[in-house]
């Protein structure tokens, strides 16, 4: 897989309107068992990386994945900067030019673990985690773009029976309990936007 | 945010609330004055609740210390910003920056306590764990 300058600011472009558009959605869903900043603060993290634009797409993929990630961290203001941001930052470490998809595995799994040892979690604690670790499973399997999305929606409909026990909506206990994680609904909007912008059927 | 010089660890506060990050800070400066360098953030980039690394950098640039800095932290979001903020640190000054897992406001106050006094970094940190342990 190899991105041009318009294939990756097209990325940039679905990643942020992922936000941008379920911003009400994703605060509500914090606002039921988090501190309800969740869509605001991801909406202004990806406000600022498409800011960053049209600079951003005239990098390398790695280099511009990192410039994400850093955006990210800087800008969104709560948890979810450093943790989603990480997972950018990694990404682009990670990954080659053109990778292949031998290299997104291996780029994907040294992110997870990024976010994992940031966030000192795992899977299983209501939170991206429990999106970001079955998807990835799939994409190892060489699942396609649909097997993907289907999963990452799937797995953000899987935390909301999950009891939390890390993040803000532990606190709540048992009565965090049927309701969907905010931080697994917005990596699910990511993961879709992103592999819909890839064509990623593409990739071999 | 405030400063001032010494060979003491320097404290930072961090909260998702400025106000209670700036309280926290006025009730350091009462118990040891000057005599540890002392900086505080709060708020996300847009100035409503939540932390952000930036300011968290800031902070720790203000209260520097040859000895040290020992952060204090609220909650979750102010724990992870923090870490992320040390681990963005230049080398040399990442190991000489603790976050310390005590509450913010008694924390900061036991921690610039015991740095007042001279301690070293881990024995701020430790003083900061160990009294609601």
């Amino acid at each position: 897989m190899s991105l041009d300058r318009a294939a990756r600011e097209k990325l940039v472009r679905a990643l942020a309107a992922s936000m941008i558009e379920h911003a009400e959605e994703l605060t509500s869903l914090d606002q039921a068992i988090g501190d309800g900043d969740h869509g605001l603060n991801m909406k202004r993290g990806f406000e600022a990386v498409l800011a960053t634009l049209p600079g951003l797409a005239d990098k390398s993929l790695p280099e511009m994945l990192k410039s994400i990630g850093m955006t990210l961290v800087m800008k969104v203001g709560g948890a979810s900067g450093p943790l989603v941001g990480t997972f950018f930052m990694e990404l682009g470490k990670a990954l080659p030019e053109a990778p292949a998809r031998a290299d997104l595995v291996a780029a994907t799994d040294q992110a997870i673990n990024a976010v994992k040892t940031r966030g000192r979690s795992e899977a299983g604690q209501k939170t991206l985690l429990d999106v970001l670790v079955p998807v990835q499973g799939v994409l190892a399997g060489g699942g396609d773009a649909g097997a993907i999305a289907a999963e990452a929606a799937q797995a953000a409909d899987r935390t909301t029976p999950m009891l939390a026990t890390r993040g803000r909506a532990s606190f709540l206990g048992e009565r965090s309990i049927g309701h969907m994680d905010p931080g697994s609904r917005s990596a699910s909007l990511l993961i879709s936007a992103a592999v819909a912008a890839l064509e990623f059927e593409a990739i071999s | 945010m405030s400063n001032s010089s010494s060979g003491n660890v320097g404290i930072v506060i961090v909260s998702h609330s400025s106000k209670i990050a700036e309280g926290a800070a006025d009730m350091v400066r009462q118990m040891v004055g000057n005599a540890v360098p002392l900086a505080w953030t709060g708020g996300d980039t847009d100035g409503g609740l939540g932390t952000n690394v930036a300011g968290i950098l800031e902070a720790i640039e203000a209260a520097w210390s040859s000895a040290g800095v020992a952060i204090l932290v609220d909650l979750g979001g102010a724990e992870t910003n923090s870490e992320m903020a040390v681990e963005m640190l230049a080398e040399d000054r990442r190991a000489r920056v603790v976050v310390c897992n005590a509450p913010v406001v008694e924390g900061a106050v036991i921690a610039a306590t015991e740095s007042s006094g001279g301690s070293s970094l881990a024995a701020v940190k430790r003083s900061a764990e160990e009294f609601y342990a």
